[in-house]
């Protein structure tokens, strides 16, 4: 692999340095469909411009339409845009997101399993793309909550009745947003940790 | 109009795809691992494991890229940032650090990940930080 000369390497900006006494970080995976926003969610509550970091996954051929009779694993590229809010001097939150192909997110070691929770997001235009993610995280017991990125021209269904379509339990909340909103999407991350510490409260939940 | 209605996933088996590190103990050519040395044991690396430099400037036995990377985490830096700024792959981020730690030329900060039962003071804390947004 070629690589660059280390003085052409661009690091934070002063501004973004973490200070010294930052002892610990924990992440929370922003899943939904391409094109949802989460990406816009990440950015607009990120104190960074959101970076960008990849992975490199092996598949078994099987059940994939390219590749007949030749190598049996192909390589795909994963990546995940991600950013950065600052809670205390010593703990940073780290926000993931990915406009790549969802199925290949479980595979990447450690995303979700340390995560402290995802926000599904869900287009109303598009909502049985998150049906296959939201399945996913319940099979790992990974805690979540549901934002509805309320598209101008997306369809408007009723809270409860998108909780039945989406086959939600009654405790997993479920809102509208608007991820380019900071307020907005900060209300996204606010009511998942709710959610997280009430299940705390409860212990009815791994 | 109704919105589509959600099925539950039948959790039968699926062709899974295998991630690449978890291979059947036989390395895969594919990998990326050319900045990191040829067998290089990973470290347990998270993400959002922060990484710093001990040292104010690298050794001068350091390699270009171990040099770039300890330039950039003279102040904490997580995996994720390191590998954005660097353009490496994740995984050669772990194998990479793994020299670094060997070398005891970085620490690294574990990350803080879920617990079966969340920790309410850590949600708390969370909670306080993202109202000041």
């Amino acid at each position: 692999m070629d690589f660059k000369g280390s003085d052409t390497i661009p690091g934070p900006r002063a501004e973004d340095q973490l200070p010294h006494t930052t002892q610990a970080a924990a992440k929370i995976v922003i899943v939904g469909g391409f094109g949802v926003g989460k990406t816009t969610m990440v950015g607009s509550v990120s104190e960074i411009k959101p970076l960008t970091t990849e992975e490199t996954m092996t598949q078994a051929g099987i059940g994939v339409d390219d590749n007949f009779g030749s190598d049996s694993k192909t390589a795909t590229t994963v990546a995940m845009d991600f950013g950065r809010i600052s809670i205390t001097d010593q703990l940073v939150l780290y926000l993931f997101g990915t406009p790549g192909q969802q199925r290949f997110w479980f595979l990447w070691n450690g995303l979700f399993e340390g995560a402290l929770g995802a926000v599904v997001l869900v287009d109303t235009r598009r909502l049985e793309v998150s049906f296959d993610v939201m399945g996913r995280l319940e099979e790992r017991g990974v805690p979540f909550v549901v934002a509805i990125n309320s598209f101008p021209d997306a369809p408007r269904y009723p809270i409860e009745e998108l909780r039945t379509a989406l086959d939600l339990a009654p405790d997993i909340p479920i809102m509208e947003c608007d991820a380019r909103r900071r307020a907005s999407s900060r209300d996204v991350l606010m009511t998942l940790m709710r959610f997280l510490h009430s299940l705390a409260m409860t212990g009815s939940r791994t | 109009m109704t919105p589509p209605q959600r099925q539950r996933r039948n959790p039968a088996p699926e062709p899974a795809p295998q991630p690449s590190q978890e291979g059947e103990g036989k390395p895969n050519p594919e990998r990326m691992y050319v900045v990191a040395g040829p067998d290089g044991e990973r470290a347990e690396l998270d993400l959002v494991t922060l990484i710093v430099a001990r040292a104010a400037d690298p050794p001068p036995s350091a390699t270009p890229e171990q040099a770039a990377l300890l330039r950039l985490c003279a102040a904490p830096l997580s995996v994720a940032e390191l590998s954005a700024y660097l353009s490496l792959p994740f995984s050669a981020m772990g194998t990479l650090l793994t020299e670094l730690l060997t070398a005891e030329l970085v620490h690294a900060r574990s990350p803080i990940v879920r617990q079966a039962v969340p920790d309410r003071s850590l949600l708390e804390a969370v909670m306080n930080g993202l109202q000041r947004l």
